[in-house]
């Protein structure tokens, strides 16, 4: 069963994306944003309906979050300020510490995604950053609103908002509460984290 | 028609004016927040919390246990239907006629084919759930969210639309129609209702709850992004339609610097 419905214009879009990269290397499209999310999106698919443990399944979440999520700078972000007087080896575990974490909080959710699919919608440019719409669509609920948010600078999403509910936001909040359970010391959190 | 049903109503608008005049003043800080009551919602919070604990949860899992799946979804369909004509009257009071005609349209639907409620038939013709409160409406009359509250046992809410439930809580058309017992049916089914909510979502809910460090900001957080979004409020005031789509993605302008 195929869950993943690529349109024509998604595969129109994707292969637009693929002809006119060597001309526009450094540019990002709003073509190159939505066959990123296609992608991502194609991948989370095949993982909530691949039968696999919910254990294997977290693993393979971090790495569809590591190829298309701006990981290191969201760590840097979700810290706010104390990121800038961390060293580079404390900000690489905390990474590795909260990539692992967002992949098991989240991918603890996606088991309600089981048998439903996420369609990609559209792609509006907001400045620096693009927002790939897209709806989610599981058995026995109504249709929900999902955006991406991908930042041209990185050329990979940087957030992820479900019916406006921002979970770089969210996390921001999150992580900046446990910051403080520990005392203000990232060692300590990313130990916490893992 | 008599104004009988309106006058409650109108003596609980009118208490309620001077709460109209201070949820204009809520300044929200630099996170868009406005809290200034934090140390009393916390207070509520905690409560709640520990009234989930004791007595919500326990209850909703027992309904959720013993209730089939489709009864109790049948139950949660009545409560929506009856709950329509509220939709109706705030999409009128929001001039949104469309609005107005497609709830009638789905209440009549539900109430004669879907024999009562029980079903919903509505939502494969074409006429999803499209659910107006006068919360909305008071953001539709220009009025501004206030502060951030907790309602005891209700939850999150802002200044703006705890005055919108307690209208909607008057407004009831259904409930004033009905006597006794057979507003107290209502009530029942509207806990019921709430019951197979907090049955059906409770991963979601406690992983909120029970799992974060800071349960109310998380709270606080999720409840206002969700119901801006909803209204598609605006974040400058009196800024044109682009301005406000490209304020909303102002916190991704400084992630990389």
């Amino acid at each position: 069963m195929s869950d993943f419905a690529f349109t024509r214009r998604t595969v129109l879009g994707a292969l637009g994306a693929a002809l006119i990269l060597p001309q526009s290397a450094l540019a990002f499209s709003s073509a190159q944003a939505e066959s990123l999310i296609d992608k991502a999106v194609a991948d989370i698919n095949a993982i909530i309906n691949s039968g696999k443990s919910e254990a294997a399944m977290y693993v393979d979440f971090e790495k569809v979050l590591v190829r298309y999520a701006d990981m290191p700078n969201i760590a840097r972000s979700v810290l706010g300020p104390p990121a800038r007087s961390a060293s580079a080896a404390q900000l690489r575990s905390f990474t590795k510490a909260f990539q692992a974490y967002v992949a098991r909080k989240y991918g603890s959710r996606f088991r309600e995604f089981i048998g439903g699919r996420v369609e990609v919608n559209s792609t509006q440019k907001i400045n620096s950053i693009y927002d790939v719409r897209c709806t989610a669509v599981l058995k026995g609920e109504p249709p929900f609103a999902i955006s991406f948010i991908v930042h041209d600078k990185a050329g990979k999403f940087i957030d992820l908002q479900i019916e406006g509910i921002s979970l770089l936001k969210s996390e921001r909040s999150e992580i900046g509460a446990m910051l403080d359970k520990a005392g203000g010391n990232i060692d300590k959190l990313a130990a916490a984290l893992s | 028609m008599t104004l009988s049903p309106l006058r409650p109503l109108l003596a609980k608008t009118s208490l309620f004016a001077g709460v109209i005049v201070l949820a204009g003043c809520a300044t929200p800080g630099p996170d868009g927040i406005a809290d200034p009551y934090e140390e009393v919602n916390r207070g509520w919070h905690d409560t709640n919390v520990a009234l989930d604990k004791a007595v919500i949860k326990p209850v909703s899992t027992a309904y959720g246990t013993v209730v089939p799946d489709p009864l109790r979804k049948g139950l949660s369909n009545v409560s929506d239907t009856l709950g329509i004509p509220g939709s109706v009257v705030n999409d009128v009071l929001q001039l949104r006629f469309g609005d107005a005609l497609h709830n009638t349209a789905r209440f009549a639907v539900n109430a004669t084919i879907g024999i009562g409620g029980l079903f919903d038939p509505a939502t494969g013709m074409g006429l999803e759930e499209r659910d107006a409160d006068f919360g909305e409406t008071l953001y539709t009359w220009g009025m501004g969210e206030g502060a951030y509250v907790v309602l005891p046992l209700y939850g999150p809410s802002t200044e703006r639309d705890s005055l919108g439930l307690l209208v909607d809580i008057a407004l009831d058309p259904v409930g004033n129609l009905l006597g006794n017992p057979e507003k107290g049916y209502k009530t029942g089914l509207k806990v019921a209702d709430l019951a197979d909510t907090r049955y059906r979502y409770s991963d979601l809910y406690e992983s909120v709850i029970y799992d974060s460090a800071d349960s109310y900001a998380q709270m606080r957080l999720t409840y206002l992004d969700n119901r801006r979004y909803e209204l598609g409020t605006p974040i400058v005031a009196g800024a044109g339609a682009a301005d406000q789509e490209a304020a909303a993605f102002d916190i991704y302008e400084d992630f990389y610097e």
